[in-house]
């Protein structure tokens, strides 16, 4: 018990000192600021891109991309959609049209090679939200209450996939924040972002990453595709880590850099990661880089 | 690898208790968001008896099982008739509506919105739009309905694109003045698609005529009702007495 108080006040210790200095400083002084920010300036790129796809039609009529990512169109002909609201769909008993299912298989394939929540780091507007109120829960010190449990969004997949079973209707797609606030961007239904904003307010005051990291169902749907997918962040320099505590401090889901940093196993393979690249912004010392594993093997074969 | 073994069954992990406990807990807690938003869903699922579905749509609670939210039917509409429900908005929140008095569906012969629907809410089985049944127009307030006034004013039965069939005027005596004519604006509620532009072009400031959906505008024979189909029943059939 005493070991572990005092372990916790040295984190603790360690954090304060790096927020008096400005947050990832080393790695700013290190590496300049572009490269302390490289993945989440390219990935800001990416949501806000996937986001001006979609949009450019309603606003412009440019049509690249219609509908929103609960269902769209590629150029017009090639079908894409959620594979939870499909999911949800059929589990109400109705059986939709082929375009429905082969856009969620088209998804499925895509995320299950891409790594499967690269879709919550590198696509997903709510990323956005929930970014800024970690954030500004860094910068304004804000003391952590307590911790959900991670595991707790399998729970609310499952319901979410047996609630159409009971009702009948496809419950989820009420609440669901993150075509709600495609909605609101392409067809100017600002009404549902009252939700958006429960959680901006649950992340910072509540439950650091208390949505994205605890909650969301879709986030842990695309955590099991990802259990395979080649691409993955790998400590591969984890012998100079110093301890400073920035990747723990910037990670959404930072009980999976533990294993990588202390572990035997380089590789975070926990398909909780994100893969969203900011611990190799943040840390001075390059501890982190992503990695195929596929190709690493084949290499290591040879 | 006694040391992998030992690190696979650490006895500080999870115990018979804890494992108890904590799927307890979350159980608790599934069990409660699960209420709460079945009950936020359910409450706001009522459809606004003025928001219509498009061409095709199933009925009300087969259509919010299939519908994805996906707004390509709002988007395919080349007038800009359909809108994605708002919270808060009379049809539960991001499936599709129109609202007759505001942009009316101009029935597009290729149906378009119902062509590009994904999960099969708007029934693509739909392919002439005169087959469409959106809901009922239903002339509401003979009260204040110009023709029903004895003037003329026809608006509601010209614009009918299934004029002479969906709406058709009765001729009849008009007892005000005693010598004239009066002629009814009449839906024919077998034909009526339910698009809506009689009530967008009503000349009142609030319309006289409305589309209403079909559970609402329509009356329903009883099942044992001899009568059922009344066209079909013969004098013969009458006379011989109530046996089918």
């Amino acid at each position: 018990m005493t070991k572990s108080t005092v372990k916790k006040e040295a984190i603790r210790d360690a954090m304060n000192d790096s927020s008096k200095a400005g947050f990832a400083q080393a790695a700013i002084d290190e590496l300049g600021w572009w490269r302390a920010h490289k993945f989440l300036f390219l990935r800001r790129l990416s949501q806000l891109s996937v986001l001006t796809l979609f949009a450019i039609g309603p606003w412009f009529g440019l049509w690249l991309l219609k509908g929103n990512l609960s269902s769209s169109e590629l150029l017009g002909t090639v079908p894409l959609s959620d594979p939870l609201v499909t999911l949800q769909v059929l589990m109400t008993g109705h059986i939709p049209e082929l375009t429905l299912i082969l856009g969620a298989l088209f998804i499925t394939v895509f995320y299950v090679i891409a790594g499967g929540r690269v879709f919550c780091s590198w696509v997903c507007p709510v990323n956005l939200v929930t970014d800024s109120a970690s954030w500004l829960r860094r910068k304004l010190n804000l003391p952590r209450l307590g911790e959900m449990p991670r595991n707790l969004r399998y729970y609310l997949l499952g319901l979410v996939i047996v609630l159409p079973l009971l009702t009948g209707i496809t419950v989820w797609e009420w609440v669901n924040p993150v075509p709600i606030l495609y909605r609101a961007v392409l067809f100017g239904a600002g009404s549902g972002l009252w939700i958006l904003l429960a959680i901006f307010l649950l992340d910072l005051f509540i439950s650091e990453r208390g949505w994205c990291g605890h909650l969301c169902p879709t986030g842990a749907m695309f955590a099991l595709f990802g259990k395979l997918s080649p691409v993955k962040v790998s400590a591969v320099n984890a012998k100079a880590c110093d301890n400073c505590m920035d990747c723990f401090d910037v990670c959404p889901e930072s009980q999976v850099l533990k294993p990588a940093l202390k572990g035997k196993q380089m590789m975070i393979t926990d398909s909780d990661c994100t893969q969203c690249g900011r611990c190799i912004d943040v840390c001075a010392q390059r501890v982190f880089q992503y990695q195929n594993r596929i190709a690493l093997k084949a290499e290591n074969n040879q | 690898m006694s040391k992998v073994k030992h690190s696979k069954f650490n006895p500080q992990d999870v115990n018979r208790r804890q494992f108890l406990a904590s799927t307890a807990k979350a159980g608790c807690v599934v069990g409660l968001v699960g209420l709460g938003i079945t009950a936020t869903a359910t409450q706001s699922r009522q459809l606004d008896p003025l928001a219509i579905r498009p061409p095709g749509a199933l009925g009300e609670d087969d259509f919010l099982s299939a519908c994805v939210r996906c707004g390509l039917c709002v988007e395919a509409c080349p007038y800009d008739t359909l809108k994605l429900a708002r919270w808060f908005d009379g049809a539960a929140t991001g499936t599709p509506y129109f609202t007759a008095r505001s942009i009316p569906c101009e029935m597009c012969e290729d149906i378009p919105c119902v062509k590009v629907c994904p999960s099969g809410s708007l029934d693509h089985g739909l392919e002439d739009i005169e087959k469409a049944k959106m809901g009922i127009a239903v002339l509401i307030d003979e009260k204040n309905c110009l023709n029903f006034k004895g003037l003329r004013c026809d608006v509601c039965y010209r614009v009918c694109p299934l004029i002479d069939d969906a709406i058709t005027l009765e001729r009849q005596h008009n007892q005000r003045s005693d010598h004239h004519a009066m002629f009814l604006p009449t839906v024919n509620s077998d034909t009526c698609t339910g698009c809506g532009k009689c009530e967008h072009v009503c000349v009142l400031e609030e319309s006289a005529i409305r589309v209403l959906p079909a559970h609402i505008a329509l009356g329903k024979t009883a099942e044992h009702d001899t009568y059922i189909n009344t066209e079909e029943t013969t004098l013969e059939m009458l006379n011989k007495g109530l046996s089918l």
